[in-house]
């Protein structure tokens, strides 16, 4: 399918005027004006026509959408860009009675709704029965390529930037013209050297024969695309080595480029290396810190005071569902929401804790084979009741803006921001954590008691009343193992079960009672098992980690930093 | 007098037989549900559960069936497969139900299997699995693997154009089976064995980073690349959210999964899922009069209109119909009375067509590729001209080729091997 380049020439052309006029981009509306004369005159449609493009959209038959989206971009109404803009981030509806498309055009909340084709605010938003125009990945696919065609004009670096990326690699001659035109005017470096990457694949995807007549212009990009880290660079490489390759007989202009090819080939496959190994540790050091936030609660109650907790899972599953219900009372402050939950969650599940030690654990102290029963009948008892509060279906917790996608530093090594905002996260719990044990009475009297009650007791220290602050410590601490938590995975009645045991495995490992053993530990397990996974899968890996704890708890039982002196005797 | 003490006996015994089959005509007919309403499988179960005894209540509301009234027996196996025998057992032994509808996961089917063959009971299976099965009590109202991942793959391959395959799913027999399945079909249309990637992962796994960097250097080879998601319930969450953090957008790389519906979205925020495919036999979305029906007993019978259905749900549907019209056809509901009459029998499906019990204890039913919509709910992309017959023995392994499922007096097999000539050589 060949389309005219003018036909997205002159909708990007609409917006460029206006930008001339605002003082900016004369020249790339100069190119705008000169590629519509040279590719000929956009043929408009009548509005009537443009209108029954529209109606099309509303209909069921993905195959007619499809057509009258393309039907819409070729027409050159001034209208497209927006309402294919609209169709792409599903802000378009349709007015059944008045037969309209309309959009949405607010950022968020309240949504204002305009008539597609004028623009203006409507009445006709409020008719009742308006229909989402349903897209399908086809169609998706459509809009992006046409969008970014007009974006390639777009005044924002960023979203040019944007508009190459999605038109590299596209095997499409029109597509090669525009990004050379692009290139003739681009200012910026870092476009720039985008733009050139492009056209370089490009010309590598050319058919052999149009490209044979200039084997230089061929091998200097290559070269141009030697320790490229896109994605398409190393598709087109690899695909002309295999162009190559399969000659029966080659000159030594090919022989050439084969090897510069390789070369490139080399050199891409080098630097991504690199990234490769950057990129698994950051994904062991962020599960290492999910491991550490969800043990450092238990940490405290098993470590700290030997209580073998094992309704520590449920309270992480409390704080979960604290910040769903945080979230579920403030809908339309979804950004800061996790924040508030924070506080909240940790009081929920500290102050659940404290019921919990004061209502069972106190009786059974120096019994750890009831604590654990005990603990255990709690954990289910908690699991059941939250099933039958909240219903046995998971929760739906939206991650906010700031905690989605991701940070990208280049093509071959980026890092999800939930991710590192859950490592900042953890790292400054257990930064508290530890300021709060070290640095503060309150901390003096847990650490006292811990290593000895009857001492403590003789110097004036409310054993009971610490307890109580100590399991709830650890509780809430879990509480905000839960929030985190929210973000990476399922909030629902079964979230504590999967924590509890890799929880326990963390505390064992690093040494009962020390907290930077935990850390160690934690991050020790997450980096192994990442290490492990890409060649043993994630199940061997499980098992191998599991294994090698045995193995290791065998020789030193009491963990990679045992408690010294007479406390660890107790 | 020895032997007039054992005519007295006997001529009790008697009476008491006539007594309580007298009693009989007026007590409900029990109806038993066995599905977890604890433990891991609670999420999915319990729908079931409800949908059961909003069927009872209907046909209660219609007159019951046979002139009596139908009760529900509702026991709870806690997701726990051993309790799933035993309260089988419980259920057939003492509660004496006519029929069960229940189990949901493959092992729970398994495990009650050889209770349901000793004591000859009715056991009907309203959820998608991995086939290679067919019992004389098993009614099998959920898709085989024919009826939903073999037209899934198809659909890829030849509306998509999709060239390099991950199989993906979690660790236990049902992805197993049917990856092997699939790996099979795959391989017999020419894809070559460096073009599929097979990974597990264990039950709940959360931390999806390395496996989806993996799939996106997979799919970056320049050709098409799809997911084919065995992945279970749970896991989909985490796994979604990091496909959409790590950009892999369905246009890119589309998920096609067979066990994310309609209940396991309405626990997702499905703003990264758009786009991303499911293959079911039934779609709330669907566009039958039946169905819009069904939706609004649904949610009137369960109080809340947001509460949405799924394919599960009407497997339990037509099931329960099929039951139905066997005994009502049979007369009677003596198991093997009703095993003889449901063969053949047709209801309505939710999606505007009839679906038939087959010889091989399967049934017919349209095969639906939906992409996900944002608001949870499914647009169908794509469907099957007309119905599909399940098929038990799946005839892209070469082992199961050769075995065929009929329980009409024709075999009465339902592992008949046709080389062999032998009613035996597999293990259901």
């Amino acid at each position: 399918m060949h389309r005219p380049v003018s036909t997205y020439v002159t909708f990007s052309c609409h917006h460029r005027i206006g930008a001339a006029l605002r003082g900016g981009g004369v020249q790339r509306t100069l190119l705008c004006l000169a590629l519509a004369l040279v590719f000929g005159g956009a043929a408009r449609a009548s509005t009537d026509g443009f209108e029954s493009m529209l109606g099309e959209l509303a209909g069921k038959s993905f195959r007619r959408k499809s057509e009258a989206i393309q039907a819409i971009a070729d027409s050159g109404h001034p209208a497209a860009p927006r309402i294919l803009r609209a169709l792409l981030e599903s802000r378009a509806f349709f007015a059944p009675e008045s037969e309209r498309l309309l959009l949405d055009v607010a950022d968020s909340g309240e949504g204002v709704v305009v008539d597609a084709i004028t623009g203006e605010a409507t009445r006709v938003a409020f008719e009742s029965g308006r229909r989402k125009i349903v897209l399908n990945n086809a169609m998706r696919r459509l809009l992006r390529s046409l969008v970014a065609r007009a974006g390639l004009a777009s005044r924002d670096p960023r979203e040019r930037r944007q508009a190459i990326k999605e038109l590299m690699g596209r095997d499409d001659p029109e597509i090669q013209a525009l990004l050379r035109e692009a290139l003739e005017i681009e200012q910026a470096r870092d476009v720039r050297s985008l733009l050139e990457t492009a056209i370089a694949i490009g010309a590598l995807r050319e058919d052999d024969a149009d490209a044979g007549s200039d084997a230089e212009a061929r091998l200097r990009a290559i070269e141009a695309l030697s320790g490229s880290l896109h994605n398409e660079s190393r598709i087109a490489l690899d695909g002309l080595l295999t162009r190559l390759e399969s000659r029966q007989s080659k000159s030594s202009e090919e022989e050439a480029q084969i090897g510069a090819i390789r070369e490139a080939i080399d050199a891409i496959d080098r630097r991504k290396v690199g990234f490769e190994i950057l990129e698994t540790l950051f994904f062991g050091v962020s599960l290492g810190f999910v491991l550490v936030l969800a043990a450092i609660g238990l940490a405290i109650t098993f470590g700290v005071m030997g209580v073998i907790n094992m309704a520590h899972g449920e309270m992480i599953m409390l704080g979960a569902y604290s910040t769903w219900s945080v979230q579920q009372l403030m809908p339309h402050h979804l950004e800061s929401s996790v924040l508030v939950a924070i506080p909240v969650a940790f009081l929920v599940s500290a102050l659940v804790g404290v019921a919990i030690e004061r209502g069972v654990v106190r009786f059974l102290y120096g019994r750890p084979l009831e604590t654990l029963l005990a603990t255990f009948g709690i954990s289910l008892f908690l699991q059941q009741s939250v099933r039958t509060i909240f219903s046995p279906l998971n929760r739906a917790v939206a991650s906010p803006s700031w905690m989605s996608g991701q940070w990208v530093l280049n093509d071959a090594f980026a890092l999800n921001y939930n991710r590192l905002w859950i490592i900042v996260f953890s790292a400054l719990v257990f930064a508290a954590l530890i300021g709060v044990l070290h640095r503060t009475r309150l901390g003096l009297q847990i650490r006292a008691v811990a290593q000895n009650r009857a001492m403590a007791r003789a110097m004036g220290v409310r054993g009971a009343r610490i307890d109580a602050i100590t399991f709830g410590l650890g509780s809430g601490i879990a509480g905000l193992a839960g929030v985190a938590l929210s973000q990476l995975t399922n909030v629902g009645p079964n979230l504590g079960q999967a924590h509890i045991v890799d929880s326990f495995m963390v505390v064992v490992f690093g040494g009962v009672g020390n907290l930077w053993g935990t850390l160690v530990a934690g991050l020790t397990l997450g980096v192994t098992n990442k290490l492990l996974e890409p060649f043993a899968g994630a199940v061997l890996a499980k098992i191998l980690v599991l294994v090698f704890i045995i193995l290791f708890i065998q020789r030193r039982p009491r963990g990679l930093f045992p408690q010294q002196g007479r406390s660890a005797e107790a | 007098m020895k032997k007039r003490r054992l005519e007295t006996m006997l001529a009790a015994i008697l009476c008491s037989i006539a007594i309580s089959a007298a009693a009989a005509a007026e007590e409900p007919i029990k109806v038993g549900v066995l599905h977890s309403l604890s433990g891991t499988m609670a999420i999915s179960e319990t729908t079931l559960k409800d949908t059961v005894l909003m069927m009872v209540e209907q046909q209660n509301a219609k007159g019951g069936l046979l002139g009596r009234k139908l009760e529900a027996v509702v026991v709870d196996p806690a997701s726990d497969w051993p309790l799933f025998a035993e309260k089988a057992r419980q259920l057939l032994e003492k509660d004496r139900v006519a029929v069960v509808f229940g189990c949901w996961t493959s092992v729970s089917r398994k495990s009650v299997l050889p209770v349901f063959e000793e004591l000859d009971g009715l056991l009907f299976y309203p959820v998608q699995y991995e086939g290679e099965e067919s019992s004389k009590n098993v009614f099998y109202t959920g898709a085989a693997p024919n009826q939903q991942a073999i037209p899934a793959v198809e659909y890829l391959m030849d509306e998509i154009g999709v060239e390099r395959w991950v199989l993906a799913g979690t660790d236990y027999v049902y992805p197993r089976t049917t990856n092997k399945i699939l790996e099979a079909f795959l391989k017999s249309k020419g894809v070559k064995e460096a073009d599929i990637m097979i990974n597990y992962t264990p039950f709940g796994h959360s931390d999806w980073q390395s496996i989806v960097s993996d799939i996106k250097k997979f799919g970056s080879a320049g050709k098409k690349t799809a997911v084919v998601s065995t992945i279970n319930g749970d896991a989909n969450v985490p796994f979604y959210k990091e496909l959409g953090n790590q950009g892999v957008s369905a246009e890119d790389i589309p998920v096609v999964a067979f066990s994310v519906g309609e209940e396991e979205l309405s626990g997702i925020d499905t703003k990264p899922l758009v786009g991303h495919l499911a293959a079911w036999n039934y779609f709330q979305s669907v566009d039958a009069p039946v169905n819009a029906a069904f939706i609004e007993k649904w949610h009137a019978f369960i109080g809340s209109p947001k509460r949405v259905t799924n394919d599960p749900m009407e497997a339990t549907y037509i099931g329960f119909n099929m039951w139905v019209e066997a005994v009502k056809a049979a007369g009677t509901t003596d198991p093997s009375a009703v095993q003889k009459a449901i063969i053949g029998v047709e209801v309505p499906n939710l999606s505007g067509g009839r679906s038939t019990m087959l010889a091989n204890h399967h049934i017919t039913k349209p095969v639906l590729i939906g992409e996900i919509q944002e608001d949870g709910q499914f647009a169908t992309v794509w469907e099957t001209d007309g119905l599909v017959p399940g098929d038990a023995w799946s005839d892209y392994l070469p082992e199961s080729k050769v075995i065929e499922a009929d329980w009409t007096s024709k075999l009465d097999c339902g592992n008949y091997n046709t080389r062999t000539k032998k009613c035996s050589g597999q293990n259901y």
